[in-house]
């Protein structure tokens, strides 16, 4: 009796120890952002809200975009490895092995996009292709290649809000392209800081990047105009919804702290710059998420 | 000297009352006030953002002279807009070209005093008429009691204006760590009678 309790705990340490293991899978602040884009894609069309609906939204949306986070991992498991930002994530450590990693990807990932067919067919085609064009496009088959391969995985990460949009009003519309585009240009501000922060490292795994292909201050300017463009592109959508005059002065209020931050970065250019419109810009996608969901 | 986790908290709430102050406080209002209020709290607002993200650093820039000065005279002009009739054209001339001053003599190199006689002028009229004008209306009975706060919350602002001067200047009267220290605890309870005052107006 005492060895099966045994035994009992064993197997249920020996899950926790996984489960501890697996969860710097998902990037949970990356897909906890991406997530809230998906919903506010669904609430900025302020339909009736159906929380049946948005639940299916919150837990489609995240296994995919799970399965899809692990399957990059799984992939750049050579590249974390040599990196000294990522070489304590858990493939790179064998905490997690290879094998583990793409089978939970792919569980995770199938899971997703069929909960998302089942939910609504237009609404599961996008979700698809945003993984598609993540792991297929950005991973396997651009991102060692061209520093321009960030384009796809920007495209892929607007897809989350363009995929709340369409389950909101059941097709493609101008305003849901809109918020993609506000989110393909947002992330230059984070995956160039990245680039630029950890310049060395990413010149070890000979990733090309912008700054490795063209320059830091050409980079520097890249990240600028994205930013002003995100910022641009967000205002205009906001007004299409028909956000709320006060929304609207609060977008137009954090828009000029970015286009500020922005300008800092080029003229007056310092890593501490750079990391600060990172930084901000991630606030920023937040609260303009939360303002076009009123 | 780094932000606390208790400077933080405040310079967040603080961030989120004049967020809440842009985006409903204000509705209602004529084009002029609404404008105004809107670069005082967005000012504040982006200000707070910054002190959290860059740390206190970022007071040691020298455009924080100038955008220090945005909130009071954007305040003010939407006060006078909105309460004295006959001095609306007047002050917002006032504004605009004591601002243009305050950027031009602090860009340029200038003689003398005339960066600091310039500031304190503009700076000063902006505090008095912030901290005068709301408890003068309160006391006539033309708005309620509570409008009081706002010119509470214009005398912090003259407080907090003090302490930046202190610390641009490096005088000893007080060292930065304590200036450092009340700072974001002035600008939180600043906000916090702004937005009452208003609110209760």
């Amino acid at each position: 009796m005492l060895g099966v309790v045994n035994k009992g705990m064993l197997i249920i340490r020996h899950i926790r120890t996984k489960v501890r293991a697996f969860l710097p899978l998902i990037k949970s602040l990356q897909t906890g952002l991406l997530l809230s884009t998906g919903i506010a894609g669904y609430l900025s069309a302020h339909t009736t809200l159906d929380v049946g609906v948005l639940l299916g939204l919150v837990g489609s949306l995240f296994l995919a975009i799970s399965g899809s986070t692990i399957l990059n991992m799984w992939y750049d498991c050579d590249i974390d490895t040599v990196m000294n930002r990522t070489h304590n994530r858990p493939l790179a450590t064998g905490k997690v092995t290879k094998q583990e990693a793409l089978w939970l990807g792919l569980i995770l990932s199938i899971a997703g996009v069929g909960w998302a067919v089942v939910l609504d067919g237009l609404y599961g085609l996008v979700v698809f292709a945003g993984l598609f064009f993540d792991v297929v496009v950005y991973t396997i088959w651009l991102k060692r290649r061209t520093s321009w391969s960030i384009v796809w995985g920007g495209i892929s990460g607007g897809i989350p809000i363009l995929a709340g949009r369409v389950l909101a009003i059941g097709q493609i519309d101008i305003v849901g392209l809109l918020l993609m585009m506000a989110v393909l240009f947002w992330i230059p501000t984070h995956i160039l800081t990245f680039n630029m922060r950890y310049f060395d490292d990413y010149q070890e795994t000979r990733v090309p990047t912008f700054p490795s292909a063209y320059g830091f201050e050409a980079t520097r300017a890249i990240i600028a105009i994205s930013a002003i463009i995100a910022a641009a592109c967000i205002g205009v959508a906001g007004v299409m919804i028909g956000v709320q005059a006060g929304a609207l002065r609060l977008m137009a209020v954090l828009s000029s702290g970015l286009l500020l931050l922005s300008f800092a970065t080029v003229f007056r250019p310092s890593e501490r710059v750079n990391f600060s419109l990172f930084k901000y810009a991630s606030i920023y996608m937040l609260a303009s998420m939360i303002l076009l969901s009123l | 000297m780094k932000t606390t986790p208790l400077d933080r908290v405040l310079l967040l709430v603080t961030c989120l009352l004049a967020a809440y102050q842009v985006a409903v406080g204000i509705n209602g209002l004529e084009k002029i006030p609404t404008i105004a209020y809107t670069i005082a709290f967005g000012v504040l607002l982006v200000a707070g953002l910054l002190i959290i993200i860059l740390g206190f650093e970022v007071l040691d820039s020298p455009v924080v002279v100038v955008v220090s000065t945005i909130i009071p005279l954007s305040l003010s002009l939407g006060l006078v807009w909105e309460y004295l009739d006959a001095w609306r054209i007047p002050y917002l001339v006032f504004t605009i070209i004591g601002f243009l001053a305050i950027i031009v003599t602090r860009s340029m190199p200038m003689p003398g005093k005339l960066p600091t006689i310039i500031l304190a002028f503009v700076h000063g009229v902006a505090g008095m008429v912030l901290f005068l004008l709301p408890a003068v209306l309160a006391a006539r009975g033309i708005t309620n009691p509570g409008f009081a706060l706002v010119g509470l919350g214009g005398a912090m602002i003259g407080l907090g204006g003090v302490l930046l001067y202190f610390l641009k200047t490096g005088k000893p009267i007080v060292s930065r760590e304590i200036i450092l220290h009340i700072f974001p605890g002035v600008l939180f309870l600043m906000t916090i009678a702004f937005v009452a005052g208003f609110a209760l107006a």
